[in-house]
This record gives C-alpha cells, structure tokens and sequence, in this order.
C-alpha cells in the first residue's frame, strides 16, 4: 500500500530533477506577462479587504462568529489566503489542464511519458502568482496570533506548519478527483467552479456556521479541516483527535486520488477511439 | 419592414442559442451550483444574528435566496467569450455580419438564463422546504417589479462587463481586469452582507457605485419583504439610479466599441 502511494517517490532524483526544469520554465515564460502579476496582485489585496470587510460588520458590533474573537477569525481568515496563493501556484495552473488534455487528446502524450502521470499532471507547471498571497496569508496568521495571544510558542508554530500541508494535501486531493472526473464527462471544469465556491466558507471558523452545515463541513468537505484546525494549532487550541483527523484525512484523500486515478485511466479510451 | 427584420432576425438568434445552451444542460447546472455563496453566508449571518439589522430569521433567508436567484439571472460572462472570440479570430466574421456583435452575446446569455430557470426553481424548493419558516412569496406587483429590476441589473452589469470586453481591442487580456470587478461585485452588491449591516457611511458610499443595483435591490424586491426605512432603496428612486446608469453606460459602450473597432486589426494582421 506504502510503496504503491509512493510509486513516483521510488526515483526520487529522477523526479526532482524534472521538478526543477518544469518550474524553471514555467517562471521563465510568466516573466512575460508582468501587467498580468500587478493585476494579480491587486485583485489579492481586495479580496482580502472585502473579507476583512466581512467579518468587521460583525465585530463592530460585538458579534463574535461562532465565539470566535477578531483575531481568532483572522488567523483563519489567513490559513485560507495561504491555501488560495496555494491554489493559484499549483493547483489551478495544473489540474484546470487536464480536463483540456482529455478534451485534446493531449492526454495520450502524458501517459507515454517515461514519467508517473500523477506526478507529471499535477506538478507540470507553477504560477508565482500565488507566491504573494502565501506570504501574505501566513504573517496574517502570526500576526492576529500575536495579538490573541500575546506571544508565540514554536511547537505551535509547527504544528500549524504540519497541519497546512495536510490541509494541502487535502485540497490537492479534492480537486485532482473532480479533475479526473473530466475522464468520463469530458467537461468538468464547472465542478471545479463549485468546490471553488463551496470553499469559500473556509473563510470562517467553522464554529460560525449551524450545526448540520458544521457536519457537512467536517465529515463529507472537509472545510474544517482545511482552515479551522490550521488556526487552532497556532492558537494552541487544537485538541489530539482533530489533529490526528486532519493527518488521515490528508493521507486517505491522497490515496483516494491515487486510486481513483487508476480507476480512470483503465476507462480511458484515448481520444478518437 | 425594417422593424420587423430586425426582430425575426432576433428571434432566429436566441432560438439557435437557447438550442445550443440546451446541450449544455448539464454544465449550466453546474454553474447554478457554482452560485451557493449566498447561502453560505445566509448560514453564517442566521448562526449570529446582528442587533438593529432590521431582518429577523426568515427575512435572512428570503433575502439571501433573492440574492442566489437575482445572480443567477445576472451573470455575465461576455469578457471570457469576447476574448476567445478576439484570439482565435472569430471576430472578425462577426463583425462583416449586419447585427452587431454585441447581440449575439446578450441571446446567448438570455439563452442561457432561460436553461437555468428549471435548476433554480428546483433550488427555491428545496429552499424552502429546508427552511419552512421562511416560505412566503411577494405579491404579483411586487414579484413584477422585482423580475423587471433582475432585468435591468443584467443590462448594468452586461454593459459593465462589456466595457472590460471592449479592452480586448487594446489587450489581449481582458480577464484580467474583470477579476478585479468581480471583487467590488462580490463584496458591495449584498451577495455576502445586507446593505442594511453596513455602516451607513460606507451604505451611501457604495449606493453611489452601480453595484448594490445589481443584487440588492433587486433582491429586496424579490424577496417580498418591506423596504429597509433607513440606509436602503425606494423603489422610485433605485429604478431611477438603474435608469442612470444605463444612460451612463450605454453611450460609453457604444463609444469605446466604436474606437476599438477602429483599432482592431484581427489577430496575425
């Protein structure tokens, strides 16, 4: 089961190697299209304020979200700019592609590559336009940390490390199954435009939302997961079954991706045919 | 004569469009889907309920259900399509042809409206027997009114969305800037706040940007409820604010489609 989920790891340097030259390239043709950086980084700041904006129509009025304080939501608030940067660096520029490599047939290529095709679907390219928002997510996180808290422990600082990854991993996972979907129904990419919206409630603790959408959100997307349980690490108010929740989630829905890979490409027919 | 061409020839139009949207029955209710927003926020602002708001429980409901329904009828993709269009040169046919360009996008988006009419009744219901405390339906003026407000909020934000489409003449990529209006769309129109929740400083200073037309009056409207007293819309005076901004928008339009024209000289020319 290890050495099959970890098949793209077993040529390790072989991989790596191919990593670098992907990235290089990719951040080589980007250096193209600076307006498109500027642009990029514009629309960052006023998503973040029209968020800020939200939550401050709360706390003006002394309305904590789900007994949420200011800057216990804020910190959340950040873990969700770092998955979003996150998403823009690799995931949209990656998986938005395979369901035009299916609908091209360009597919055929990658299969043939002497390279797994996981690996090479999902990391082919990186946009540094999510670099910015990365950044900016994280000193939102220590920031509101400090100032709900007062100082900083490291262990905290990496468990919240530890439980980003996983988060990632997570979101990695959820849009790489939607993704190969694109296998079976061609066009899928508004699927992508849902979970990209159903996200969105990663903006805030989970706590904020009613009881049956808080199930929802921890048991079938794993909302929670993805931002509350990050906060709460850095906060110090992560309990051992939500941290030990998160490290299986993040593991069972990579593996799921894996195998649900397989599964698709036993039904993939190649264009034409 | 003339008159009558010209509506034949608009019939035949959105005909060939409502066929075309119909094969993608099922992407388009995907992108319905793809408008829950509201309904997240609706869960957050009902879990905490804001002091002096005005709107109890089910009143958040209806608003936010207008404002999920006033979306989906106002959804505006034109930069997306016009930049395609403008790359791969389709363009350039368009433009030969005696209906201008413009045209064809509003059938295809009427189109399209009408494919995802049956999927939001479908979410209303289910709405509803959710939340059965907030079933209540306006009265047949007042749903009237409402419908011809969801109509014109289209025309702003399809002229709105136009204008970026017209910057494809001069970039290549326009999408980029229609990134940076949805941000003021999302967060100023009332999709994610009442307007009622703002301060009210900051409630006239967006009332003076087209946004809060395109959803929240709209919706208030829909939803059935009384008009906010303070801070919000009379019905005279946000047809009135509509009116203006179309007036506002359409002779723009119509200014820089025709200077971009001018400057357009097809892809590889």
């Amino acid at each position: 089961m290890v050495v099959w989920l970890l098949a793209p790891l077993r040529d390790l340097r072989r991989h790596l190697v191919s990593l670098r030259r992907f990235w290089g390239t990719s951040l080589a043709s980007q250096l193209e299209y600076q307006f498109n950086a500027f642009i990029e980084l514009l629309a960052m700041v006023g998503n973040l304020a029209g968020s800020l904006l939200v939550l401050w129509l709360f706390d003006r009025q002394g309305v904590p979200l789900g007994g949420w304080s200011w800057a216990g939501a804020l910190v959340v608030l950040g873990a969700y700019t770092v998955l979003t940067g996150f998403t823009s660096c690799l995931l949209q520029p990656n998986l938005s592609r395979i369901v035009t490599h299916v609908q091209e047939g360009t597919l055929d290529f990658v299969l043939l590559k002497p390279i797994d095709s996981q690996f090479w679907l999902s990391l082919r390219t990186v946009s540094a336009a999510g670099v910015p928002e990365m950044v900016l997510g994280v000193v939102l996180m220590v920031g509101a940390a400090l100032q709900e808290r007062g100082s900083l422990n490291p262990a905290a600082v990496l468990l919240m490390a530890a439980m980003l990854m996983a988060a990632a991993l997570t979101l990695y996972a959820l849009w790489f199954v939607l993704a190969t979907t694109s296998i079976w129904f061609v066009k899928t990419w508004n699927a992508t435009e849902v979970l990209r919206a159903v996200l969105t409630a990663g903006r805030y603790p989970v706590a904020a939302f009613p009881p049956a959408l808080r199930t929802l959100f921890t048991l079938v997307l794993p909302v929670a997961f993805l931002t509350t349980v990050p906060a709460e690490a850095l906060l110090e108010r992560a309990t051992a079954p939500w941290i030990g929740g998160s490290v299986a989630v993040a593991c069972g829905a990579l593996a799921i991706s894996r195998a649900f890979w397989q599964l698709a490409l036993r039904f993939y027919t190649s264009a034409s045919s | 004569m003339h008159v009558l061409g010209r509506a034949r020839r608009h019939a035949v139009l959105w005909s060939v469009q409502f066929a075309y949207m119909a094969e993608y029955r099922a992407e388009i209710a995907l992108w319905a889907l793809s408008g829950v927003v509201p309904f997240i926020m609706l869960a957050i602002w009902q879990s905490a309920p804001l002091p002096g708001l005005g709107l109890d429980g089910p009143m958040l409901g209806r608003y936010f259900l207008s404002a999920f329904v006033v979306r989906q009828f106002t959804v505006v993709w034109v930069v997306w399509q016009f930049e395609e269009d403008t790359i791969q040169g389709r363009l350039s046919p368009y433009l030969l042809q005696p209906l201008h360009p413009l045209w064809r996008y509003v059938a295809a988006h009427q189109a399209e409206q009408a494919t995802r009419l049956p999927f939001v009744m479908l979410i209303i219901a289910t709405f509803f027997l959710l939340q059965p405390a907030a079933l209540a339906f306006p009265s047949p003026p007042r749903l009237l009114l409402g419908v011809l407000a969801v109509g014109l909020a289209f025309a702003i934000n399809f002229l709105l969305q136009s204008l970026i489409a017209c910057l494809c003449f001069w970039s290549e990529r326009a999408t980029a800037l229609e990134r940076l209006l949805m941000i003021p769309t999302l967060f100023l129109s009332g999709l994610v706040a009442p307007l009622q929740a703002f301060p009210p400083g900051l409630a006239r200073l967006a009332l003076k940007t087209p946004f809060p037309y395109l959803i929240a009056f709209p919706a208030q409207l829909l939803s059935g409820d009384p008009l906010p007293v303070e801070g919000g819309f009379t019905v005279v005076g946000g047809f009135l604010a509509m009116a203006l901004w179309i007036a506002v928008l359409l002779p723009l339009l119509s200014l820089l489609w025709r200077a971009g024209v001018r400057r357009y000289g097809a892809m590889g020319a």
